[in-house]
């Protein structure tokens, strides 16, 4: 497995993602933004940060960076995406996955670890994480409140796009273990083809017990 | 060139008495731009004229210092090839005047000082201080506050990993914000802001200048009256992604061989980085203004020089290299731009448009700077007083309960979540421990950091309070397991112009002296602010400490959450019962006269050479420091956390009780052992003369003290709703 990680300037989680990919064996090139050309990989990483700043709608300079054209290419042709936190509001805005992730609904920035039920575990990046499996992983936004049209869930249910919810800790999913007003307790979604994943919650910080735990390695194990 | 009056030297901030001197050293009467110049650069946030001579005193030296004050922040040996970098500092008054920019660049400034020397920052803390939440700014301003630390430190991606938050009427109108930064480096590769080499080109890089924070230190060094909201376009804009872009390219320009010195531009901007670094160097500098890059138009010389305008650099590159650095802040999108050169003419010499705007000698703006030698007071010890009438029929268990939930010791998990405490993947001991625990990265060392004062303390007699605070960070190091080797220092005092205030601080800096030199942990870096006023009322005294400590071993780290129900409880140190100042007395029954507690250095350094022994050997399950809230309050915390109950009993009645339980001796610690570790750690304790006593044990679902029973779950929810609560309407 090769993966290239796109570095814009903003990008704070580049380093972390690098670290966990490399863990898992999983050879990382490093991409600055201007690139126009992607290294061969199968996997191509957008972290999370303040990508350009986020001074306008989060995710929204960054998609229409040099680089994302070439990584756009790499999701219709089959390659495997994966956006953490500001990754997934970049995703959200080139259109390779639906929806929009507003400011949370308590508008204040969220940094603690969350519960997350593994909704789908049949895509590449969850497949060796057992189906409902719940997850402690940690979220850092303040825009992580996903939102979709009426149609938009419809079709994200019908095709079973939905992978991960926030929950407690025995698994339900309601509004009390909602830590920022998502539609559906939605923290992770994917493309139809489900080859494209984007999530709120960050898997790279829970592969460490002396961090605090290692419930995020499903996800890396999954995509070797 | 035109003259300028003294009404104008008074209005800039300056004495009639200043003036007379500046005309005397340079010989003439100074133009309009010079005298902005020295007004920049003789105000107390720059020249520190009340507090120099006084700081001068402090020790700043051990064997693991590499460079001690004077310089952007200071640096320390942790093994190996690494150093760790650190500096608090000072953001309240433009906090007070705007507390989201005040806060946000307030972290960018501490946040370019520790990497204009080359340091990554790993880790933030920071300490802050707001009026009484009735007040009714209390909650803007928090909230102000707490979303500016975040939006700035967030964005970096630098981990807000530690601090403290105390609400005092004492700070209503004026409040403390002080940021601390820690950053690591290669030994080999430390940057500092001595120039050198005639002819060498200056640089800019960074963000363009504007007309905002225009006499942002000079404001920094008034005390406030009703109208200082009029004071508002001199607080600075943050701009953090500009930040992380100056960040990365500095780091990237430090890995060639290009810089000869490199200088933030923070307080008065470019006049004091222009001027620190030519001073240092014992050089002269040349400007040309109209290179400068500017983000508004028709910008004179006083604002060029005065500006404020944040995330920007100075830097002296080695003659010939513009080209190479060039390139790399193109890439990060910044200006960069050749403003100058130094020169061996020992002036400050500034050009715009076709005339020199500025000649004058650098001594005069840096060494001739006045200093104060201002009259002081010292404040005596307090009489003990008999209050036991009043302790007597207290009812621990609302004691207890008023304490939990008050606002100042109130978990303060609404605000550290709305830091990002993980980024960077190092955090081993997140917010909410005695101390932070960030470990250098690739490596299995880690460096731990609390920050810390006691200000009923300070107040009470300054002496023993500048003593307490560095104890109380060396206290919460220990408990976490690592070595404590040095502090900065961030000095938040009221109008030094008054002996009484001036007494305060030649106090509290006699106590920080005596603190450090007898626990070898020196002072490196620091910051003073003085004039926290607002209509001729002071703050208490609040020497803010921040402490770093090192541990070796990653894996050997603790934490104070109770671990298992049928455990041992211990106190290691003296408890005498010390009730005055204590958090009970002070908060929940507002007596507020008597004395703090008395501080013993010796113990300190024993008991902490004690405890991690014990976490060394394996023996602690949890340890905990004994503060604010005394032995009751330690060990509820530890429930808390742990979700794990307590039995303890006092063996006493009435007004002794109370003392024992909530009294604020120093020096302590609660540790938690398991039943089969207690031969073990009574004989190291009679080995090292350590005074342990064995108070209960570890128990169910409930704290019991005697016949008296709160539930875990009930101090849980006493202890976690306050600042919820408060917020939420």
């Amino acid at each position: 497995m090769k993966a290239s990680v796109i570095v814009f300037p903003g990008s704070n989680c580049d380093r972390d993602i690098q670290v966990a990919l490399e863990k898992f064996q999983i050879d990382t090139t490093m991409v600055w933004h201007q690139e126009t050309i992607l290294p061969k990989s199968d996997l191509v990483v957008l972290p999370g940060g303040f990508s350009y700043g986020d001074y306008l709608r989060c995710g929204s300079m960054a998609s229409k960076s040099r680089v994302m054209n070439e990584v756009i290419k790499h999701a219709k042709d089959g390659g495997y995406v994966f956006g953490i936190c500001n990754g997934f509001q970049i995703l959200t805005e080139t259109g390779l996955l639906p929806g929009a992730l507003l400011r949370n609904s308590k508008l204040k920035f969220i940094c603690k670890n969350v519960f997350i039920k593994t909704t789908n575990n049949k895509t590449v990046f969850t497949k060796k994480i057992p189906e409902n499996k719940i997850l402690s992983i940690p979220i850092a936004h303040n825009e992580g409140n996903y939102f979709a049209s009426k149609e938009e869930i419809q079709s994200l249910k019908e095709h079973n796009q939905i992978v991960f919810q926030y929950c407690d800790e025995e698994g339900n999913i309601s509004g009390e273990s909602n830590p920022n007003g998502s539609f559906l307790n939605i923290a992770g979604i994917s493309n139809q083809n489900k080859n494209v994943l984007g999530m709120m919650p960050h898997p790279e910080r829970s592969i460490d017990q002396l961090l605090g735990g290692v419930d995020g390695q499903g996800i890396f194990q999954s995509l070797l | 060139m035109e003259t300028v009056s003294v009404d104008q030297a008074i209005k800039l901030g300056l004495t009639s008495l200043e003036f007379e001197k500046i005309k005397e050293l340079i010989g003439r009467e100074p133009n309009f731009t010079e005298l902005g110049i020295f007004s920049a650069m003789w105000n107390e946030h720059c020249s520190y004229k009340s507090s120099r001579v006084w700081l001068s005193q402090l020790p700043t030296k051990n064997k693991y210092v590499i460079q001690g004050p004077g310089e952007n922040a200071g640096v320390i040996d942790i093994g190996g090839d690494d150093v760790a970098i650190f500096k608090i500092e000072s953001h309240n008054h433009p906090s007070y005047i705007e507390p989201y920019q005040g806060a946000a660049t307030g972290v960018g400034g501490i946040l370019r000082d520790v990497f204009t020397m080359g340091a990554r920052p790993v880790a933030n803390l920071n300490s802050i201080r707001f009026g009484k939440p009735e007040h009714a700014k209390t909650k803007y301003l928090l909230n102000g506050v707490v979303s500016g630390i975040a939006g700035y430190g967030n964005c970096m991606g630098i981990p807000t990993v530690g601090g403290e938050v105390e609400f005092d009427e004492c700070y209503d109108g004026n409040i403390l914000v002080n940021a601390m930064n820690i950053g690591i480096a290669k030994k080999d590769k430390v940057f500092l802001s001595i120039a050198s080499g005639v002819g060498n080109p200056v640089i800019y890089v960074g963000s363009k200048t504007g007309r905002d924070g225009i006499h942002g230190a000079s404001m920094a060094s008034q005390e406030f009256d009703d109208n200082s909201e009029a004071k508002k376009p001199t607080v600075q804009v943050g701009d953090p992604f500009a930040e992380k872009l100056l960040l990365e390219a500095c780091l990237e320009l430090m890995k060639t061989d290009t810089i000869v010195s490199i200088q933030d531009m923070g307080a008065a901007g470019l006049t004091s980085s222009s001027v620190e670094m030519a001073s240092k160097g014992k050089l002269g500098i040349e400007i040309d203004l109209n290179k400068v890059p500017c983000r508004e138009e028709n910008m004179q010389p006083f604002e060029l020089m005065l500006s404020e305008s944040q995330e920007r650099m100075l830097i002296v590159l080695k003659e010939g290299k513009e080209k190479e650095a060039e390139k790399i802040f193109k890439k990060w999108d910044l200006d960069f731009s050749v403003i100058g050169k130094m020169t061996d003419s020992k002036n400050l010499v500034l050009h715009f448009k076709d005339e020199i705007v500025c000649d004058i000698p650098i001594t005069s703006l840096a060494d001739e700077a006045p200093k104060y030698n201002r009259e002081w007071e010292s404040t005596p010890l307090p009489q003990e007083i008999d209050i036991d009438q009043k302790l007597k029929d207290l009812d621990i268990k609302t004691c207890l309960k008023q304490l939990l939930s008050h606002e100042n010791q109130a978990n303060k998990a609404w605000v550290w979540e709305q830091y990002d405490h993980m980024v960077m993947g190092d955090t081993i001991q997140k917010p909410g421990g005695d101390a932070a625990i960030v470990r250098v990265h690739g490596t299995n060392k880690a460096l731990a950091a609390s920050i810390d004062c006691t200000p009923r303390y300070c107040l009470a007699h300054p002496f023993t309070g500048g003593m307490q605070a560095v104890c109380e960070t060396y206290r919460n190091l220990s408990a976490v397991g690592a070595e404590p080797r040095a502090i900065t220092n961030c000095l938040n005092f009221g109008n030094p112009e008054k002996k009484e205030i001036m007494g305060q601080f030649v106090d509290v800096i006699k106590g920080i002296k005596e603190a450090c030199t007898e626990l070898n942990y020196p002072v490196i870096s620091g910051n003073v602010s003085l004039y926290n006023e607002t209509n001729g009322v002071g703050i208490k005294p609040t020497p803010t400490i921040g402490g770093v400590g090192l541990i070796q071993d990653v894996n050997n780290t603790m934490t104070y959450g109770l671990k298992s129900s049928d455990n041992l409880l211990i106190v290691v140190g003296e408890t005498k019962g010390h009730i005055h100042q204590s958090a009970l007395c002070h908060d929940i029954l507002y007596l507020k006269k008597g004395p703090p507690p008395t501080m013993n250095l010796q113990e300190e350094k024993n008991n902490s050479f004690f405890i991690r022994g014990v976490i060394e050997k394996k023996l602690a399950q949890s340890v905990h420091d004994v503060s604010d809230g005394g032995i009751a309050l330690a060990i509820a915390e530890m429930c808390i956390v742990g979700k794990i109950g307590a039995k303890i009993s006092t063996n006493l009645i009435g007004a002794e009780r109370v003392k024992y339980l909530f009294g604020e001796d120093q020096a302590r610690y609660i540790i938690e052992i398991k039943k089969d570790d207690l031969n073990s750690l009574v004989q190291m304790a009679k080995e090292q003369e350590i005074s342990i006593t064995q108070l209960g044990s570890t128990n169910l679902e409930q704290f019991a003290i005697d016949e008296i029973k709160i539930s875990v779950d009930e101090m849980i929810k006493l202890n976690n709703n306050w600042f919820y609560n408060y917020n939420s309407n």
